[in-house]
């Protein structure tokens, strides 16, 4: 990431402080303003009482962390944050690293067949997560009609996808992965090709095969990039909640209810905003470790 | 046309380090093609940038035309400046780019079409104006840069490197342009090279620097006869100058006036010269070797000589050295020094 | 010999395999849409039909049914101008904010650029709720001028991030020709660095407007009445009425919104992905 070469260090005149900072203090301004003050003010609410419609509002300590730890829904939605995110990696990855290697070589209709990849990602998520309740539905999945036809249930027998608490987790987990492979693969591909192009033929001609020069040569030199794939994927499924919302809204029973959308249900919809902030800010500890993480790689690159 | 000096400059980019330019005082002449000589690092384009207010000094003065420039923009300087790249502007035509300074001066837009006419005549690139620069060759894109910076009338010019984007056969007709171009146009010019086949050939007087101080400033006879110091001996001239130690001086002579002893009937100095390695490059020989007795046993030195004898790796020949053109040097300070007697045995 | 070739037919058939599979995964939900909307409701709804295909002839009523009697224009129309002014708010702060980091700051600029760039893992579940108060106080609830102060806030950080990697391959020496050639520092900026990243910018203006026609938190958080919705809200919420679900306009609805934006999304991914990847391509 080091831009200047070594002839001119640093850039002098071209360099202007005052005027850098009239220019790029509007947007660390605003940023500061949309993100950095609700943030502050997210930490207070969770210390407070604060409720949608109340005027009144006093200290409570850390009576609201209190409450939330003893809650039952929290805990699962604890759980089931964890569960989420922990499969839907591990599953995206080993999707997105075998379709980024099929995917590397040209071949004919592969622009039309990344589109198709594509779409997942591109596509707005609350109207792809709508597809999937109608591919889940209760009645009319597709699913069902297929293992019907194929005489693994018996009609009006087929589970519903979304109404039986481990069918509608495993639901919710594919559709995340859905989403989310398609932006791993592309993640993926671009570090495929970072690869040099001698060092694979480098070991063909050393006598290594498939299995031996993915193992041995391609998975390393690509550990960087799976990373990345990983951290950004971790973010979106971590703090996502509109998968959740629209397939289940965390039901049945908060099965599958996930930290935001317990956070969107008790401190929106429930009113409670005090008992909401306090949820949401679970998922910090998350957000700061990843984005050390990246901070790391960040710095390394820079380094190097 | 304007003169420029600089009184006491001094760049330092970190606090605490060796400046990038250090106390550096110069004066060009009316209408002179001066040349910065130096290894990268050594502080040269820092230098020009200075002069061009493209960099703000730590210290010191520039002066143009005998005015202290140190405060205004580039823009105000009355310069121009051809870049190593050339930077035309990738957007623009060849003719908007060289009316882009007019554009940006503010000069009547009735002139504008007279003017770069003008500059495109002069560079012979009148067929050019409606490309874009990515369709130009590279010396194509050198009269461009420079029908550009001609088109105001600059008082000075300011050229970095414009020459190392092009290969070697390109260069040489592209130097003699710009030799050219220079003499019609009579105007002040600071050329920054670390060529030093092109200082030589182009410079009216040469800017010797390393570690941005000034070694050696005077013309290039000067600069290559009489060096200043050793870095100066040593970076002009290929192969440089032969360097051996002796007493409490450094004694240098020049590759070309290293020859077979039989051949000198003036005062000289005798070696004892075991050749290693013979260069055949057609017009002369390059030998190296090592010096065989005495103090100087094991010594490596290289001679330049000129076809008409022949020469063998591994055996020994009776070389000598002109008094004349013997220069010496301070050991510690490694600066020229009066010449003085010397035992060589 | 055998072996090889044997070898290369089955890595061939893998390959093929793999795509095959997973571009029909992937695509799946889309196709189910387009069919759905086509589809009679008879057909739709007949459990013992063939799902995959239509059972009866194409019927245009659910298209009908979406344009004339919901609100779906209007989404469509919010949305739209939601991602208008999004867009022009976020060139006019990220842009010079993004060359001040690359040029006029030296290696600090560069810090506070990555510092930037984290914002951008801030997610809106983490802000929804204080920011809902500050929407309220503000009196923007209800509004699409809730969501158009927010939206920002994701859009900004990675707009930025995308033109400092931009701007930071335009050659110094452009800037420092044009300052020669008449032009203030600041003057360089509009007159020659602008022009020249029109390519970044564009980049920048698509993936902000995707972004925009993304969101659903915020969007499903301030604003209420059915008319200012967004379209990656009003869909999922307004289609349903009580728990009818009019699955066939629902689909064409998804679809229609869908298609423009993973088009134009599509074409600039690359990009994108170049700024996700941090540094850990070299």
């Amino acid at each position: 990431m080091a831009i200047a070469g070594p002839k001119i260090r640093s850039i002098g005149a071209a360099q202007s402080p005052l005027l850098g900072a009239a220019m790029f203090s509007p947007a660390v301004l605003y940023l500061v303003l949309v993100i950095g003050a609700p943030f502050a003010l997210a930490v207070f609410y969770a210390f407070s009482d604060a409720r949608i419609g109340s005027t009144g509002l006093h200290f409570v300590g850390l009576e609201n962390f209190r409450s939330i730890l003893q809650s039952p829904s929290f805990r699962m939605a604890l759980k089931n944050s964890v569960v989420f995110t922990v499969c839907a990696q591990i599953i995206v990855v080993v999707c997105s690293g075998a379709l980024s290697i099929a995917l590397e070589k040209p071949f004919r209709g592969r622009g039309l067949v990344r589109f198709l990849i594509l779409l997942p990602w591109v596509a707005p998520v609350s109207l792809g997560s709508i597809g999937w309740k109608w591919i889940l539905d209760s009645i009319y999945s597709v699913i069902t009609w297929v293992l019907i036809w194929l005489h693994i249930y018996k009609p009006y027998s087929a589970p519903m996808w979304l109404g039986e608490p481990h069918l509608a987790m495993a639901s919710v987990i594919l559709v995340h992965c859905w989403r989310l492979i398609p932006f791993s693969t592309v993640v993926m591909l671009a570090g495929r090709t970072a690869i040099p192009k001698e060092i694979p033929e480098a070991a063909a001609i050393d006598g290594a095969g498939f299995w031996r020069t993915l193992f041995q040569i391609n998975l390393p030199m690509m550990l960087p990039i799976i990373n990345v794939a990983v951290l950004f994927g971790t973010i979106f499924t971590f703090t996502d909640m509109t998968v959740v919302y629209i397939l289940t809204a965390g039901g049945p029973f908060d099965s599958t209810q996930t930290l935001p959308s317990l956070a969107f249900a008790t401190g929106i919809q429930g009113s409670d905003l005090a008992a909401g902030a306090a949820i949401s800010l679970f998922l910090v500890p998350v957000l700061v470790l990843i984005a050390y993480l990246m901070l790391r790689m960040a710095h390394r690159a820079e380094v190097v | 046309m304007a003169v420029v000096e600089t009184r006491h400059l001094t760049k330092i980019f970190k606090q605490g380090e060796l400046g990038a330019v250090n106390n550096v005082n110069l004066k060009t002449r009316e209408g002179e093609f001066l040349v910065f000589l130096g290894p990268s690092g050594s502080g040269k384009t820092t230098l020009l940038r200075m002069i061009a207010g493209l960099e703000v000094p730590t210290a010191g003065e520039i002066l143009i035309g005998g005015q202290v420039v140190n405060h205004l923009a580039p823009r105000e300087r009355r310069i121009a400046m051809v870049f190593q790249s050339y930077a035309l502007y990738p957007h623009l035509s060849v003719y908007k780019n060289i009316a882009f300074p007019l554009k940006a001066q503010k000069v009547k837009k009735e002139l504008h079409k007279e003017k770069v006419e003008w500059a495109a005549s002069l560079l012979g690139i009148s067929a050019l104006l409606q490309r874009k620069p990515r369709e130009l060759s590279g010396g194509e894109r050198q009269r461009v840069a420079l029908a550009r910076a001609i088109v105001r009338e600059p008082s000075v010019f300011l050229l970095d490197e414009p020459l190392s984007n092009l290969d070697a056969k390109l260069r040489l007709s592209a130097r003699e342009e710009l030799e050219r171009f220079h003499r019609r146009i009579g105007t002040t010019t600071i050329y920054v090279t670390h060529d030093q086949v092109e200082a030589m050939a182009m410079g009216d007087r040469i800017v010797v620097l390393n570690n941005g101080v000034v070694h050696h400033f005077g013309t290039p006879k000067e600069v290559y006869d009489e060096p200043a110091d050793t870095f100066v001996a040593t970076f002009l001239g290929s192969p440089p100058m032969n360097l051996i130690e002796n007493d409490n001086v450094i004694v240098g002579f020049r590759p070309e006036h290293f020859r077979l002893s039989e051949t000198l009937d003036e005062a000289k100095v005798n070696f004892k010269f075991r050749v290693e390695n013979v260069e055949y490059l057609g017009a002369e020989y390059i030998l190296s070797g090592s010096l065989l007795g005495g103090r100087f046993e094991g010594k490596e030195v290289i001679a330049r000589l000129l076809l008409g004898h022949t020469y063998e790796a591994g055996a020994t020949y009776d070389f000598a050295v002109p008094e004349r053109h013997l220069k010496f040097f301070d050991r510690s300070t490694e600066k020229r020094v009066e010449a003085r007697a010397l035992t060589w045995q | 010999m055998m072996r090889t070739g044997l070898r290369k037919s089955s890595a061939r058939i893998a390959h093929g395999t793999v795509l095959i599979v997973f571009t029909v995964l992937l695509a799946f939900p889309f196709y189910w849409m387009l069919i759905a909307t086509f589809k009679q409701n008879l057909d739709l709804y007949t459990v013992e039909n063939n799902p995959f295909i239509l059972n009866a002839k194409p019927t245009l009523d659910h298209l009908r049914l979406l344009f004339n009697e919901t609100r779906y224009v209007r989404w469509l129309g919010n949305t739209a101008l939601v991602g208008v002014i999004v867009v022009s708010i976020t060139l006019l702060l990220a842009i010079p904010a993004a060359y001040a980091l690359t040029r006029l700051t030296g290696r600090w600029g560069q810090r506070l650029g990555i510092g930037i760039f984290l914002t951008y893992l801030v997610p809106p579940t983490l802000l929804f709720i204080p920011l809902s108060r500050v929407v309220a106080l503000l009196g923007l609830q209800d509004t699409i001028w809730s969501v158009v102060l927010v939206y920002p806030s994701f859009t900004i950080p990675f707009s930025i991030w995308l033109l400092m990697a931009f701007f930071k391959s335009i050659p110094r020496e452009l800037e420092d020709a044009a300052m020669v050639d008449g032009l203030t520092r600041f003057g360089a900026f509009v007159k020659m660095v602008i022009p020249i990243s029109t390519s970044g910018i564009l980049t920048v203006v698509i993936f902000t407007f995707t972004l925009v026609t993304q969101e659903f938190v915020y969007a499903l958080t301030f604003i209420s009445p059915e008319s200012q919705q967004m379209v990656g809200v009003g869909i999922p919420i307004f289609l349903v009425r009580g728990d009818v679900y009019f699955w066939s306009s629902l689909m064409a609805a998804c679809l229609i919104a869908s298609l423009p934006i993973a088009f134009l999304y599509n074409l600039f991914l690359d990009r994108f992905i170049a700024g996700f990847t941090v540094g850990a391509i070299k």
